[in-house]
Protein backbone atom coordinates (compact mmCIF):
# COMPACT_ATOMS: atom_id res chain seq x y z
CA UNK A 1 0.00 0.00 0.00
CA UNK A 2 1.34 3.15 -0.95
CA UNK A 3 1.11 4.32 3.32
CA UNK A 4 3.65 2.27 3.75
CA UNK A 5 6.40 3.77 1.14
CA UNK A 6 8.47 6.42 1.17
CA UNK A 7 7.78 9.78 0.30
CA UNK A 8 8.54 11.00 -3.01
CA UNK A 9 6.82 14.34 -3.53
CA UNK A 10 6.92 16.89 -0.22
CA UNK A 11 4.55 19.94 -0.60
CA UNK A 12 5.33 22.18 2.26
CA UNK A 13 3.47 24.89 3.02
CA UNK A 14 3.30 26.00 -0.63
CA UNK A 15 1.66 29.94 -0.98
CA UNK A 16 1.19 31.67 -4.42
CA UNK A 17 0.02 34.98 -4.54
CA UNK A 18 -0.60 36.89 -7.70
CA UNK A 19 -0.52 40.43 -8.96
CA UNK A 20 -3.57 40.97 -11.12
CA UNK A 21 -5.92 43.50 -11.94
CA UNK A 22 -7.49 43.96 -8.57
CA UNK A 23 -4.11 43.70 -6.32
CA UNK A 24 -3.17 40.81 -4.53
CA UNK A 25 -5.18 37.02 -5.34
CA UNK A 26 -3.88 34.43 -3.34
CA UNK A 27 -4.24 31.19 -5.60
CA UNK A 28 -3.08 28.67 -2.89
CA UNK A 29 -3.00 29.55 0.82
CA UNK A 30 -0.57 27.06 2.41
CA UNK A 31 -1.12 23.66 0.77
CA UNK A 32 0.74 20.77 2.72
CA UNK A 33 0.79 17.24 1.00
CA UNK A 34 2.86 14.24 0.97
CA UNK A 35 2.62 12.26 -2.18
CA UNK A 36 4.84 8.44 -1.57
CA UNK A 37 6.48 6.56 -4.08
CA UNK A 38 4.17 5.26 -6.80
CA UNK A 39 1.12 6.13 -5.82
CA UNK A 40 -1.78 7.25 -7.48
CA UNK A 41 -3.10 10.69 -6.25
CA UNK A 42 -6.21 12.92 -7.88
CA UNK A 43 -7.21 16.54 -7.37
CA UNK A 44 -10.30 17.81 -7.53
CA UNK A 45 -11.80 20.80 -6.80
CA UNK A 46 -14.03 23.65 -8.60
CA UNK A 47 -12.32 26.14 -11.11
CA UNK A 48 -10.37 28.49 -9.08
CA UNK A 49 -9.23 26.34 -6.63
CA UNK A 50 -5.41 26.20 -7.57
CA UNK A 51 -5.14 23.45 -8.76
CA UNK A 52 -3.34 23.94 -12.12
CA UNK A 53 -1.37 26.52 -10.23
CA UNK A 54 -0.19 23.71 -7.47
CA UNK A 55 0.87 21.58 -10.88
CA UNK A 56 2.81 24.01 -12.46
CA UNK A 57 4.71 24.82 -9.05
CA UNK A 58 5.30 21.08 -8.64
CA UNK A 59 6.77 20.92 -12.28
CA UNK A 60 8.81 23.63 -11.87
CA UNK A 61 7.09 26.01 -14.33
CA UNK A 62 5.85 28.55 -11.46
CA UNK A 63 7.89 29.61 -8.22
CA UNK A 64 5.38 29.31 -4.70
CA UNK A 65 5.80 32.69 -2.94
CA UNK A 66 6.49 31.03 -0.22
CA UNK A 67 7.25 27.14 0.98
CA UNK A 68 9.00 24.39 -0.94
CA UNK A 69 8.18 21.59 -2.79
CA UNK A 70 11.03 18.29 -2.67
CA UNK A 71 11.32 15.43 -4.74
CA UNK A 72 13.36 13.11 -3.35
CA UNK A 73 14.15 15.55 -0.21
CA UNK A 74 15.84 17.92 -3.20
CA UNK A 75 14.27 21.00 -3.55
CA UNK A 76 12.10 21.90 -6.49
CA UNK A 77 13.76 24.74 -8.80
CA UNK A 78 12.77 24.66 -12.16
CA UNK A 79 11.48 22.41 -14.89
CA UNK A 80 13.34 18.83 -15.43
CA UNK A 81 12.73 16.11 -17.09
CA UNK A 82 12.12 14.61 -13.64
CA UNK A 83 8.93 15.79 -13.74
CA UNK A 84 6.86 14.83 -16.23
CA UNK A 85 3.59 16.65 -17.82
CA UNK A 86 0.95 16.19 -19.44
CA UNK A 87 -0.95 19.01 -21.10
CA UNK A 88 -4.73 18.97 -21.74
CA UNK A 89 -3.78 20.94 -24.92
CA UNK A 90 -1.92 17.83 -25.84
CA UNK A 91 1.30 20.13 -26.67
CA UNK A 92 2.79 17.90 -29.28
CA UNK A 93 5.14 19.53 -31.52
CA UNK A 94 3.03 19.61 -34.95
CA UNK A 95 5.86 20.06 -37.32
CA UNK A 96 7.21 16.26 -35.53
CA UNK A 97 6.12 13.31 -36.28
CA UNK A 98 5.09 11.24 -33.71
CA UNK A 99 8.01 8.84 -33.47
CA UNK A 100 9.88 12.42 -33.23
CA UNK A 101 7.79 13.79 -30.57
CA UNK A 102 8.24 10.76 -28.24
CA UNK A 103 12.09 10.91 -28.73
CA UNK A 104 12.08 14.62 -28.13
CA UNK A 105 12.72 14.28 -24.23
CA UNK A 106 15.45 11.59 -24.98
CA UNK A 107 17.35 13.16 -27.88
CA UNK A 108 17.75 16.39 -25.24
CA UNK A 109 19.01 14.20 -22.55
CA UNK A 110 21.74 13.30 -25.00
CA UNK A 111 20.59 9.69 -25.72
CA UNK A 112 22.02 8.51 -29.19
CA UNK A 113 19.74 8.24 -31.85
CA UNK A 114 19.21 4.28 -32.44
CA UNK A 115 18.37 4.08 -28.68
CA UNK A 116 15.78 7.27 -28.56
CA UNK A 117 14.25 5.52 -31.62
CA UNK A 118 13.70 1.84 -30.27
CA UNK A 119 12.13 3.82 -26.83
CA UNK A 120 10.34 5.83 -28.57
CA UNK A 121 8.97 2.80 -30.12
CA UNK A 122 8.35 0.76 -27.19
CA UNK A 123 5.98 3.16 -25.49
CA UNK A 124 4.27 3.81 -28.47
CA UNK A 125 3.77 0.14 -28.64
CA UNK A 126 2.71 0.88 -24.97
CA UNK A 127 -0.37 3.12 -25.99
CA UNK A 128 -0.79 1.20 -29.35
CA UNK A 129 0.31 3.48 -31.37
CA UNK A 130 3.03 2.20 -33.65
CA UNK A 131 1.27 2.23 -36.58
CA UNK A 132 0.99 5.97 -36.18
CA UNK A 133 5.09 6.36 -35.80
CA UNK A 134 5.71 8.09 -39.13
CA UNK A 135 2.26 10.72 -38.88
CA UNK A 136 2.12 13.96 -37.80
CA UNK A 137 0.10 15.22 -35.11
CA UNK A 138 -2.62 16.92 -37.08
CA UNK A 139 -3.40 13.32 -38.58
CA UNK A 140 -4.44 12.12 -35.40
CA UNK A 141 -8.20 12.29 -33.19
CA UNK A 142 -7.39 13.92 -29.88
CA UNK A 143 -7.62 10.68 -28.18
CA UNK A 144 -4.48 9.17 -30.21
CA UNK A 145 -2.89 13.11 -29.17
CA UNK A 146 -3.54 12.67 -25.82
CA UNK A 147 -1.63 9.38 -25.88
CA UNK A 148 1.11 10.22 -28.09
CA UNK A 149 1.75 12.93 -25.35
CA UNK A 150 1.05 10.35 -22.38
CA UNK A 151 4.21 7.99 -24.63
CA UNK A 152 6.19 10.99 -24.59
CA UNK A 153 6.26 12.01 -20.95
CA UNK A 154 6.84 8.13 -20.05
CA UNK A 155 9.60 8.04 -22.26
CA UNK A 156 12.10 9.74 -20.69
CA UNK A 157 11.32 7.81 -17.20
CA UNK A 158 10.15 10.82 -15.13
CA UNK A 159 10.43 10.15 -11.18
CA UNK A 160 6.80 11.89 -11.52
CA UNK A 161 4.21 12.18 -13.76
CA UNK A 162 1.93 15.74 -13.04
CA UNK A 163 -1.30 15.86 -14.76
CA UNK A 164 -3.23 18.44 -15.42
CA UNK A 165 -7.28 17.41 -16.61
CA UNK A 166 -5.42 15.63 -19.80
CA UNK A 167 -8.48 13.65 -20.91
CA UNK A 168 -10.50 16.72 -20.23
CA UNK A 169 -11.15 17.71 -23.63
CA UNK A 170 -12.18 14.75 -25.10
CA UNK A 171 -15.11 12.62 -25.18
CA UNK A 172 -16.90 10.62 -22.40
CA UNK A 173 -16.02 7.13 -24.91
CA UNK A 174 -12.26 8.41 -25.54
CA UNK A 175 -11.75 9.24 -21.78
CA UNK A 176 -12.68 6.22 -20.30
CA UNK A 177 -10.71 4.06 -22.84
CA UNK A 178 -7.78 6.23 -21.79
CA UNK A 179 -8.61 6.36 -18.25
CA UNK A 180 -8.10 2.56 -18.23
CA UNK A 181 -5.11 2.50 -20.54
CA UNK A 182 -3.70 4.93 -17.84
CA UNK A 183 -4.57 2.49 -15.10
CA UNK A 184 -2.92 -0.31 -16.86
CA UNK A 185 0.31 1.86 -17.41
CA UNK A 186 0.31 2.82 -14.31
CA UNK A 187 0.41 -0.92 -12.66
CA UNK A 188 3.17 -2.17 -15.50
CA UNK A 189 5.07 0.75 -15.12
CA UNK A 190 4.73 1.49 -11.58
CA UNK A 191 5.11 5.70 -11.57
CA UNK A 192 4.11 8.02 -8.87
CA UNK A 193 1.20 10.10 -10.57
CA UNK A 194 -0.23 13.60 -9.45
CA UNK A 195 -2.98 13.63 -11.12
CA UNK A 196 -6.13 16.98 -11.67
CA UNK A 197 -9.34 16.50 -12.86
CA UNK A 198 -12.63 18.16 -12.10
CA UNK A 199 -14.48 14.77 -12.62
CA UNK A 200 -15.14 13.09 -9.45
CA UNK A 201 -15.48 9.64 -11.18
CA UNK A 202 -12.21 9.95 -12.87
CA UNK A 203 -10.96 10.59 -9.58
CA UNK A 204 -12.06 7.77 -8.16
CA UNK A 205 -11.52 5.37 -10.44
CA UNK A 206 -8.04 6.27 -10.62
CA UNK A 207 -6.92 7.03 -7.63
CA UNK A 208 -5.51 5.81 -4.15
CA UNK A 209 -6.12 9.02 -2.83
CA UNK A 210 -8.15 12.14 -3.81
CA UNK A 211 -7.59 15.13 -2.29
CA UNK A 212 -10.23 17.66 -2.54
CA UNK A 213 -9.64 21.27 -2.43
CA UNK A 214 -10.80 23.87 -0.61
CA UNK A 215 -11.36 26.95 -3.53
CA UNK A 216 -10.19 30.84 -3.62
CA UNK A 217 -7.62 30.82 -1.62
CA UNK A 218 -6.72 27.06 -2.57
CA UNK A 219 -5.70 24.57 0.31
CA UNK A 220 -6.22 20.84 1.06
CA UNK A 221 -9.88 20.36 2.05
CA UNK A 222 -10.04 16.51 2.50
CA UNK A 223 -8.02 13.56 1.85
CA UNK A 224 -10.54 10.44 1.06
CA UNK A 225 -8.45 7.29 0.93
CA UNK A 226 -10.31 5.31 -2.14
CA UNK A 227 -10.51 1.58 -0.41
CA UNK A 228 -11.25 -0.32 -4.06
CA UNK A 229 -8.89 -2.94 -5.00
CA UNK A 230 -6.78 -2.93 -8.31
CA UNK A 231 -7.34 -3.26 -11.08
CA UNK A 232 -10.31 -1.44 -11.19
CA UNK A 233 -12.41 -1.31 -14.39
CA UNK A 234 -15.99 0.28 -15.70
CA UNK A 235 -17.91 -2.19 -13.31
CA UNK A 236 -16.16 -0.44 -10.75
CA UNK A 237 -18.21 2.59 -11.24
CA UNK A 238 -21.79 0.37 -10.12
CA UNK A 239 -20.38 -0.78 -7.02
CA UNK A 240 -21.92 0.79 -3.70
CA UNK A 241 -18.33 1.82 -2.21
CA UNK A 242 -17.89 3.74 -5.56
CA UNK A 243 -20.98 5.21 -5.36
CA UNK A 244 -20.42 5.86 -2.24
CA UNK A 245 -17.05 7.58 -2.14
CA UNK A 246 -18.24 9.77 -5.34
CA UNK A 247 -21.56 10.80 -3.11
CA UNK A 248 -19.06 12.16 -0.86
CA UNK A 249 -16.59 13.64 -2.74
CA UNK A 250 -18.96 14.86 -5.13
CA UNK A 251 -20.69 16.99 -2.25
CA UNK A 252 -17.58 18.17 -0.92
CA UNK A 253 -16.86 19.74 -4.68
CA UNK A 254 -20.29 20.98 -4.95
CA UNK A 255 -19.61 23.12 -1.78
CA UNK A 256 -16.84 24.43 -3.01
CA UNK A 257 -18.24 25.19 -6.35
CA UNK A 258 -21.00 27.02 -4.57
CA UNK A 259 -18.97 28.97 -1.88
CA UNK A 260 -17.06 30.86 -5.43
CA UNK A 261 -20.32 30.77 -7.40
CA UNK A 262 -20.86 34.32 -8.07
CA UNK B 1 -15.62 19.36 -46.62
CA UNK B 2 -18.49 18.33 -47.85
CA UNK B 3 -19.20 20.85 -50.23
CA UNK B 4 -21.16 19.45 -53.33
CA UNK B 5 -19.61 18.40 -56.20
CA UNK B 6 -20.71 20.16 -58.74
CA UNK B 7 -20.77 19.57 -62.54
CA UNK B 8 -18.09 21.95 -63.43
CA UNK B 9 -15.91 20.02 -61.07
CA UNK B 10 -15.54 17.71 -63.33
CA UNK B 11 -13.77 19.32 -66.20
CA UNK B 12 -9.58 19.24 -65.67
CA UNK B 13 -8.15 21.98 -64.03
CA UNK B 14 -6.09 23.16 -67.24
CA UNK B 15 -8.93 23.34 -69.39
CA UNK B 16 -10.47 25.63 -67.26
CA UNK B 17 -7.09 27.65 -67.15
CA UNK B 18 -6.45 27.36 -70.79
CA UNK B 19 -10.58 28.49 -71.49
CA UNK B 20 -9.57 31.78 -68.46
CA UNK B 21 -6.98 32.69 -71.26
CA UNK B 22 -8.92 32.38 -74.17
CA UNK B 23 -11.71 34.96 -72.91
CA UNK B 24 -9.01 36.87 -72.07
CA UNK B 25 -7.13 36.91 -75.31
CA UNK B 26 -10.27 37.48 -76.60
CA UNK B 27 -10.98 40.39 -74.88
CA UNK B 28 -7.69 41.63 -75.55
CA UNK B 29 -8.61 41.49 -78.96
CA UNK B 30 -12.15 43.16 -78.92
CA UNK B 31 -10.19 45.90 -76.89
CA UNK B 32 -7.23 46.51 -79.25
CA UNK B 33 -10.16 46.70 -82.39
CA UNK B 34 -11.73 49.26 -80.36
CA UNK B 35 -9.54 51.69 -78.50
CA UNK B 36 -6.19 50.51 -80.99
CA UNK B 37 -5.03 54.34 -80.08
CA UNK B 38 -4.54 52.50 -76.30
CA UNK B 39 -4.14 48.28 -76.57
CA UNK B 40 -1.64 47.16 -78.75
CA UNK B 41 -3.22 43.99 -80.34
CA UNK B 42 -1.63 40.68 -79.36
CA UNK B 43 0.14 40.55 -82.27
CA UNK B 44 2.15 44.11 -82.10
CA UNK B 45 2.95 42.71 -78.44
CA UNK B 46 4.56 39.72 -79.31
CA UNK B 47 6.37 41.68 -82.10
CA UNK B 48 8.10 43.65 -79.67
CA UNK B 49 9.17 41.09 -77.16
CA UNK B 50 10.71 39.61 -81.01
CA UNK B 51 12.33 43.05 -81.62
CA UNK B 52 13.32 43.35 -77.94
CA UNK B 53 13.93 40.02 -76.50
CA UNK B 54 14.98 37.59 -79.83
CA UNK B 55 16.59 39.68 -82.18
CA UNK B 56 18.13 42.07 -79.54
CA UNK B 57 19.03 40.97 -75.66
CA UNK B 58 17.85 44.62 -74.22
CA UNK B 59 14.88 43.23 -73.20
CA UNK B 60 16.42 40.68 -71.01
CA UNK B 61 18.53 43.18 -69.97
CA UNK B 62 15.70 45.30 -68.25
CA UNK B 63 14.32 42.04 -66.98
CA UNK B 64 17.49 41.46 -65.31
CA UNK B 65 17.79 45.12 -64.19
CA UNK B 66 14.77 44.41 -62.63
CA UNK B 67 14.66 40.93 -61.06
CA UNK B 68 17.76 41.67 -59.62
CA UNK B 69 17.24 44.50 -57.68
CA UNK B 70 14.07 43.02 -56.88
CA UNK B 71 15.48 39.70 -55.28
CA UNK B 72 18.43 41.72 -53.63
CA UNK B 73 16.02 44.44 -52.43
CA UNK B 74 13.58 41.70 -50.62
CA UNK B 75 16.83 39.10 -49.57
CA UNK B 76 18.16 41.71 -48.04
CA UNK B 77 14.79 43.06 -45.99
CA UNK B 78 14.39 39.41 -45.29
CA UNK B 79 17.39 38.80 -43.78
CA UNK B 80 17.22 42.17 -41.46
CA UNK B 81 13.77 41.30 -40.61
CA UNK B 82 14.03 38.12 -38.73
CA UNK B 83 16.18 38.85 -35.88
CA UNK B 84 14.30 42.30 -35.95
CA UNK B 85 11.31 40.69 -35.31
CA UNK B 86 12.74 37.84 -33.07
CA UNK B 87 14.36 41.17 -30.77
CA UNK B 88 11.10 42.81 -30.85
CA UNK B 89 9.34 39.74 -29.48
CA UNK B 90 11.83 39.17 -26.67
CA UNK B 91 13.03 42.75 -25.27
CA UNK B 92 10.19 44.59 -24.60
CA UNK B 93 11.91 47.95 -24.45
CA UNK B 94 13.02 47.45 -27.71
CA UNK B 95 9.73 46.61 -29.47
CA UNK B 96 7.97 49.71 -27.46
CA UNK B 97 10.59 52.05 -28.97
CA UNK B 98 10.74 50.58 -32.76
CA UNK B 99 6.79 49.26 -33.14
CA UNK B 100 5.71 52.80 -33.85
CA UNK B 101 8.36 53.98 -36.15
CA UNK B 102 7.65 50.32 -38.61
CA UNK B 103 3.33 51.34 -38.05
CA UNK B 104 4.13 54.90 -39.14
CA UNK B 105 6.59 54.30 -41.74
CA UNK B 106 4.93 51.38 -42.95
CA UNK B 107 1.32 53.31 -43.74
CA UNK B 108 3.26 55.30 -46.39
CA UNK B 109 3.82 54.99 -50.03
CA UNK B 110 6.60 53.97 -50.89
CA UNK B 111 6.40 56.27 -53.93
CA UNK B 112 6.26 59.23 -51.52
CA UNK B 113 9.84 58.36 -49.78
CA UNK B 114 12.01 57.24 -53.11
CA UNK B 115 12.78 61.03 -53.73
CA UNK B 116 14.19 61.41 -50.04
CA UNK B 117 15.96 58.60 -50.71
CA UNK B 118 16.96 59.72 -54.02
CA UNK B 119 18.54 62.32 -52.76
CA UNK B 120 20.68 61.03 -50.38
CA UNK B 121 21.92 58.01 -52.24
CA UNK B 122 21.98 59.01 -55.78
CA UNK B 123 19.79 57.77 -58.65
CA UNK B 124 21.81 54.83 -59.04
CA UNK B 125 21.32 50.81 -58.06
CA UNK B 126 22.10 51.32 -54.15
CA UNK B 127 18.76 53.83 -54.03
CA UNK B 128 16.51 51.88 -55.79
CA UNK B 129 17.66 48.74 -53.72
CA UNK B 130 16.76 50.74 -50.59
CA UNK B 131 14.18 51.69 -51.17
CA UNK B 132 12.68 48.25 -51.99
CA UNK B 133 14.26 47.49 -48.83
CA UNK B 134 12.86 49.73 -46.44
CA UNK B 135 8.92 48.66 -48.09
CA UNK B 136 9.98 45.23 -47.89
CA UNK B 137 11.45 44.81 -44.97
CA UNK B 138 8.35 46.90 -42.66
CA UNK B 139 6.11 44.01 -44.29
CA UNK B 140 7.99 41.51 -43.55
CA UNK B 141 8.43 42.42 -39.48
CA UNK B 142 5.13 42.62 -38.85
CA UNK B 143 4.26 39.79 -40.28
CA UNK B 144 7.33 37.64 -38.48
CA UNK B 145 7.12 39.42 -35.51
CA UNK B 146 2.70 38.47 -34.92
CA UNK B 147 3.62 34.86 -35.53
CA UNK B 148 6.89 34.47 -32.95
CA UNK B 149 4.63 36.41 -30.16
CA UNK B 150 1.65 33.99 -31.18
CA UNK B 151 4.25 30.54 -30.32
CA UNK B 152 1.58 28.43 -28.38
CA UNK B 153 3.22 28.93 -24.56
CA UNK B 154 2.24 25.52 -23.88
CA UNK B 155 4.92 24.02 -26.66
CA UNK B 156 7.67 26.11 -25.32
CA UNK B 157 5.99 24.79 -21.48
CA UNK B 158 6.64 20.73 -22.91
CA UNK B 159 10.02 21.32 -24.26
CA UNK B 160 11.54 22.71 -20.95
CA UNK B 161 9.80 19.87 -19.15
CA UNK B 162 11.41 17.59 -21.63
CA UNK B 163 14.78 19.09 -20.70
CA UNK B 164 15.16 21.64 -23.48
CA UNK B 165 17.41 25.34 -22.38
CA UNK B 166 16.96 28.39 -24.15
CA UNK B 167 19.10 27.65 -26.78
CA UNK B 168 17.00 24.50 -27.56
CA UNK B 169 13.58 26.22 -27.16
CA UNK B 170 14.85 29.07 -30.03
CA UNK B 171 15.83 26.40 -32.19
CA UNK B 172 13.64 23.57 -31.85
CA UNK B 173 10.29 25.42 -30.57
CA UNK B 174 10.35 28.98 -31.69
CA UNK B 175 12.07 28.56 -35.24
CA UNK B 176 9.95 26.25 -36.66
CA UNK B 177 6.40 27.39 -35.03
CA UNK B 178 7.17 30.43 -36.29
CA UNK B 179 8.05 29.14 -39.89
CA UNK B 180 4.51 29.43 -41.39
CA UNK B 181 4.60 33.57 -40.61
CA UNK B 182 8.26 33.74 -41.54
CA UNK B 183 6.90 31.98 -45.08
CA UNK B 184 4.20 34.57 -45.43
CA UNK B 185 6.00 37.36 -44.80
CA UNK B 186 8.32 36.37 -47.51
CA UNK B 187 5.29 36.09 -50.14
CA UNK B 188 4.58 39.30 -48.69
CA UNK B 189 7.41 40.73 -48.95
CA UNK B 190 8.17 39.69 -52.37
CA UNK B 191 4.81 41.05 -54.03
CA UNK B 192 5.48 44.43 -51.83
CA UNK B 193 9.22 44.30 -53.23
CA UNK B 194 7.40 44.33 -57.04
CA UNK B 195 5.03 46.86 -56.14
CA UNK B 196 7.72 49.28 -54.44
CA UNK B 197 10.08 48.41 -57.73
CA UNK B 198 7.95 50.57 -59.79
CA UNK B 199 8.13 53.63 -57.51
CA UNK B 200 11.75 53.13 -57.20
CA UNK B 201 12.51 53.40 -61.05
CA UNK B 202 10.48 56.72 -61.45
CA UNK B 203 13.70 58.48 -61.09
CA UNK B 204 14.98 56.52 -63.96
CA UNK B 205 18.27 54.99 -64.49
CA UNK B 206 19.56 53.08 -67.56
CA UNK B 207 18.10 49.58 -67.77
CA UNK B 208 14.54 48.27 -65.73
CA UNK B 209 11.11 47.19 -66.52
CA UNK B 210 9.86 50.40 -65.12
CA UNK B 211 11.78 52.61 -67.14
CA UNK B 212 11.27 50.40 -69.99
CA UNK B 213 7.39 50.85 -69.76
CA UNK B 214 8.67 54.37 -69.06
CA UNK B 215 10.63 55.36 -71.81
CA UNK B 216 7.93 53.20 -74.38
CA UNK B 217 5.05 55.62 -72.79
CA UNK B 218 7.09 58.67 -73.71
CA UNK B 219 7.40 57.48 -77.39
CA UNK B 220 3.73 56.10 -77.32
CA UNK B 221 4.86 52.92 -77.93
CA UNK B 222 2.18 51.03 -76.46
CA UNK B 223 2.96 47.90 -77.57
CA UNK B 224 5.82 48.17 -75.20
CA UNK B 225 3.95 49.25 -72.47
CA UNK B 226 1.97 46.45 -72.39
CA UNK B 227 4.78 43.95 -73.16
CA UNK B 228 6.28 45.37 -69.68
CA UNK B 229 2.99 45.12 -67.97
CA UNK B 230 2.92 41.49 -68.91
CA UNK B 231 6.43 40.74 -68.23
CA UNK B 232 5.91 42.07 -64.57
CA UNK B 233 2.32 39.85 -64.21
CA UNK B 234 4.68 36.61 -64.73
CA UNK B 235 7.49 37.74 -62.40
CA UNK B 236 4.85 38.19 -59.85
CA UNK B 237 3.05 35.07 -60.23
CA UNK B 238 5.69 33.10 -60.33
CA UNK B 239 7.25 34.30 -57.11
CA UNK B 240 3.71 33.49 -55.50
CA UNK B 241 4.53 29.77 -56.96
CA UNK B 242 7.50 29.42 -55.70
CA UNK B 243 6.78 30.45 -51.90
CA UNK B 244 3.57 28.69 -52.36
CA UNK B 245 5.53 25.25 -53.24
CA UNK B 246 7.58 26.41 -50.31
CA UNK B 247 4.87 26.83 -48.16
CA UNK B 248 3.62 23.20 -48.92
CA UNK B 249 7.30 21.89 -48.50
CA UNK B 250 8.04 23.34 -44.70
CA UNK B 251 4.67 23.99 -43.33
CA UNK B 252 2.61 20.64 -44.19
CA UNK B 253 2.42 19.78 -41.03
CA UNK B 254 0.10 22.84 -39.95
CA UNK B 255 -3.47 22.10 -38.87
CA UNK B 256 -5.71 23.56 -41.25
CA UNK B 257 -8.84 25.32 -40.92
CA UNK B 258 -11.35 24.17 -43.16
Amino acid sequence: MAGNSPVKVQIDHVVKKFNGRNGEMTALNGVDLNIHENEFVCVVGPSGCGKSTLLNIIGGLDKPTDGHVYVDGKEVDGPSPERGIVFQQYALFPWLTVEKNVMFGLLQQGVNRSEALETAHKYLKMVDLEEFAKAYPKELSGGMKQRVAIARAYAVNPKVLLMDEPFGALDAQTRTQLQTELLETWEKEQKTCFFITHDVEEAIILAQRVVIMHARPGRVKEIVDIDIPYPRDQATKMSPRFLELKNHIWKQVYEEYLAVRK
Amino acid sequence: MNKKKSAWDKVPKAVWLLLSLGVAIALWLFAAYRWPIVFASPKKVLDAFISKGIDSPILWEHIWGSLSRVLSGFGIAFVLAIPTAFLMAWYEPFCRIVEPWIQFVRNIPPLAYVFLITAALGVGNIGKVTVIVIASFLVQVVTVYQGVKGVDATLIKAARVLGAGNRDIFFKIIIPASTPYILVAARLGLSTSLTTLMASEIVGGDRGLGMMIQKASGYYQMDVVLLGIIILGIIGISFEKIVKFLERRFTGWQETVQ
